[in-house]
């Protein structure tokens, strides 16, 4: 799993069977000291809770489909927590 | 399986209900020399592990969900070893006179 920020959201009226009712959002994958880290990527919010702003972690390949209520849909990265806080201990930091 | 040293911890209250009760750690990847090679995952701990020790991370998802006893679980990485050495045969030095 990998950390992330919420950075928007995608509406898509038209989707592959299965992909009705789920929330997509754009998140961009950040390093674990929160600076953006590579491309921006859309992933399917499996907690129903997550927004822009949001500090999250996501999972990625098959475990994002079994983060879904079906777990056999096209969904490659999914949201499966929002976090609350990131304590780093300070004798490892970088 | 990977190398890893745990460098903190993620704290969650809204997750999918998979992770309630478990233990998030934030590691770093290691190199066999000990040596960070940049990249970092967050691993559902299973040994109790704490910052700062060096860790072994089971990073496929049949795997993690059969040690967790969570079939459905959208969960792939764990901590399942605290790596107490490492050791490495030397790299193998070309013979004198020998194949190249």
């Amino acid at each position: 799993m990998q950390l992330a920020r919420v950075t928007g959201t995608v509406v898509a009226t038209v989707k592959a069977p299965g992909l009705e009712g789920v929330k997509l959002l754009v998140i961009q994958p950040l390093d674990r000291s929160l600076k953006p880290a590579g491309g921006q990527l859309v992933a399917a919010d499996a907690i129903h809770m997550a927004g822009p702003g949001e500090l999250v972690y996501f999972v990625a390949a098959r475990e994002a489909a079994q983060a879904m209520p079906d777990p056999f849909v096209p969904v490659d990265h999914a949201i499966v927590g929002i976090v609350d806080a990131l304590t780093v201990a300070p004798e490892v930091e970088p | 399986m990977k190398l890893g040293r745990v460098v903190g911890t993620v704290v969650s209250t809204i997750n999918a209900p998979a992770f309630d009760e478990r233990t998030l750690l934030l590691c770093d990847l290691l190199d066999p020399d000990g040596r960070p090679t940049g990249g970092y995952t967050i691993a559902v701990d299973t040994v109790g592990a704490g910052a700062g020790e060096t860790v072994l991370l089971l990073d496929e998802g049949n795997s993690a969900r059969q040690v967790l006893s969570a079939p459905g679980a959208p969960i792939r990485t764990l901590v399942v070893g605290i790596v107490d050495a490492v050791e490495e045969e030397p790299a193998p030095q070309a013979q004198p006179g020998g194949p190249a």
